[in-house]
């Protein structure tokens, strides 16, 4: 604990055991006066919607007749149907080949654009880590995708991926690289490369940022001893960086990682409606609201939100992360 | 200079201009794009052929896009404030007053920004019927407390902690209310702070896509970037392209511009979000 931080509590709680005195009865008051109103927003907005969402899960509820809604079990996740002569037939969300297969987009997708921003933005960081002429140019660039709205993004890149008219495959053309123009969002097999090369584009500069703060907080003497012994730099970077910067690298994985598994505007503006890149939030929104199948898509919700959560959970966990600013 | 260092130095600068183009070229295409009209349009062009305004005419005067900005710009805004003012109130409770629960409090604040918005759809939809916002612009200020919030209480809060007890000290003996102290001495030196996660919010309100999709049904009462996603033309071969990327760079030039100017301020805002953990 701080010195500071070792006088506010003495200053708050100026008897540590016993009957706390006036003045911190009232701070502690006046604290959950001025909470109420955010948590009370915060409840609104996210506790009650989602206990509600996982109700209509196991309910019949249909769009325009949610208040009618009605328990029906686990019959949206799971339900075995005997037809009466021995056979019968699984139906539910858990029995849906579609569903699954946009779990797997979802993993697939996460998995790979997770995985090149990381490898991106670390080269971008290490570029930026550097002391050369032209430096702040290059990080106002950086920054460029990072400021694009994801939605403008998404038409930018179907434009110059556009199968007859698109620069993306005028440059490949002209440098042999493809013998003839790809329909790159059209066609099943590229439209998947063609949404995470969106996303790899827009979001590496976040990673590239997150990381560059870790290494900022790198001592340069480290460098300094390295390079007078004479250690190729390869090596410096290898046994001294990056062991100090995974720290950093891992909660931006991390962070990326559960906002790719959410992933939807890309996609939805991308390649609407095809099983190539439906994800888990693509699927849960097209049942919610365009297929009438409001119990079905909560039920898609609230599984994605299981997995989310339970990475979050043991993230949290593994990591030990400092709340109550303990530790410095 | 040996070979080899001049060797190093030229695949850097390389590596630093792939980097460069790679980030801006994008954007410029859309301008490009954005200035040529009719034939011109189809055919690649690497640098600026024309210099034809009738895209951002078409889409300024004809219909409602005008309408369409004003509607972010005031979603936007008062998202910004709404949230900073809660959060400014809760972190001053979460970062300088010791009770019973901060941590789990604060633990459950962080968790909420974790939370997938379609988690939350479903409900949420419910929740803006029951109060007739549906349709209305009040229902995605609402709605965007779910992110601005707990983001905005998490960096100030962690802002305020490393405040040393000496600036309100004299506040708090000579008996000024909590709220007092709040206004006289941290708000004067929590500006930094406030405009990083303030523009933060904005950006983030301003591109936010699913709810405003959902929430929102006809076109006088769209956002910009439901607006853009669903411009159309009347069959695949018809899609309005250069209109799309006029209205591609109105909504983003802003943006851009608003980063480039507080870049150092957005840099630390957004690592003060996920490192200090």
């Amino acid at each position: 604990m701080p010195p500071a931080e070792a006088a506010a509590t003495a200053a708050a709680t100026p008897v540590r055991s016993g009957t706390l005195s006036t003045l911190s009865r009232q701070r502690i008051r006046s604290a959950w006066v001025f909470l109420a109103p955010m948590l009370v927003v915060l409840a609104s907005v996210a506790a009650y919607p989602l206990y509600r969402t996982i109700w209509f899960s196991f309910t019949d509820a249909s769009l325009d007749l949610i208040s009618e809604a009605r328990w029906v079990g686990f019959r949206n996740y799971l339900e075995y149907v005997d037809y009466g002569n021995g056979q019968g037939e699984y139906f539910g969300l858990l029995a849906d080949a579609r569903w699954w297969r946009s779990v797997w987009n979802t993993i697939w997708f996460a998995t790979v654009s997770v995985s090149f921003e990381t490898l991106f933005g670390l080269i971008i960081a290490l570029v930026l880590n550097e002391q050369f002429r032209g430096r702040g140019l290059v990080r106002a660039a950086v920054l460029i995708p990072w400021a694009i709205p994801t939605i403008v993004s998404a038409k930018m890149w179907a434009w110059m991926m556009h199968d007859q008219f698109g620069i993306l495959n005028d440059i490949l053309l002209r440098l042999y690289l493809i013998s003839e123009p790809v329909a790159w969002t059209a066609s099943a097999d590229t439209a998947m490369i063609a949404v995470l090369i969106v996303d790899i584009w827009k979001t590496t500069p976040f990673m590239a940022l997150l990381i560059l703060a870790g290494l900022q907080m790198v001592p340069n003497d480290i460098y300094e001893a390295a390079r007078l012994d004479g250690i190729h730099p390869f090596r410096v970077f290898r046994k001294v960086t990056l062991p100090l910067i995974m720290p950093a690298v891992l909660v931006a994985v991390v962070f990326r990682a559960l906002d790719a598994l959410r992933v939807f505007d890309i996609v939805y503006v991308l390649t609407p409606n095809t099983d190539a890149t439906r994800t888990m939030s693509v699927y849960a929104r097209e049942n919610l609201f365009d297929y009438d199948q409001f119990a079905y898509g909560s039920a898609a919700s609230t599984l994605l939100f299981l997995v989310i959560a339970l990475i979050t959970i043991s993230f949290i966990r593994l990591s030990r992360m400092d709340l109550e600013g303990k530790e410095e | 200079m040996t070979a080899r260092r001049w060797l190093t130095r030229a695949g850097f600068y390389a590596l630093v201009v792939v980097i460069i183009v790679q980030a801006i070229f994008p954007f410029y295409y859309a301008i490009l794009t954005s200035l040529e009209d009719g034939q011109a349009l189809f055919e690649v062009n690497y640098l600026p052929a024309a210099l034809d305004f009738s895209n951002y005419a078409s889409m300024l005067t004809s219909g409602v896009f005008g309408r369409q900005i004003l509607n972010s710009v005031f979603v936007a805004a008062v998202v910004v404030v709404i949230s900073l003012f809660l959060a400014v109130t809760a972190s001053y409770a979460l970062s300088r007053i010791r009770f019973r629960g901060r941590g789990l409090l604060l633990l459950t604040i962080l968790s909420v920004s974790m939370f997938p918005q379609i988690a939350v759809l479903a409900g949420l939809f419910e929740v803006i019927r029951t109060l007739g916002l549906f349709n209305s612009l009040w229902s995605l200020v609402f709605s965007y407390m779910i992110f601005t919030l707990p983001f905005t209480v998490w960096v100030l809060t962690t802002f305020m902690r490393n405040l040393p007890i000496e600036i309100e000290e004299a506040a708090i003996m000579d008996g000024a209310p909590p709220f007092t102290i709040i206004r006289r001495v941290f708000l004067p030196i929590m500006w930094p702070a406030m405009v990083t996660t303030g523009l933060l919010a904005f950006i983030h309100a301003w591109n936010e896509f699913l709810f405003a999709l959902t929430f929102l049904s006809t076109d006088t009462q769209r956002t910009v970037p439901v607006a853009i996603a669903l411009i159309s033309g009347r069959s695949e071969f018809e899609v309005p392209w250069g209109n799309i990327m006029a209205a591609s760079v109105v909504v983003t030039l802003p943006l851009v511009i608003l980063v480039l100017i507080f870049q150092r301020r957005i840099v630390s805002g957004l690592t003060a979000g996920a490192v200090k953990g």
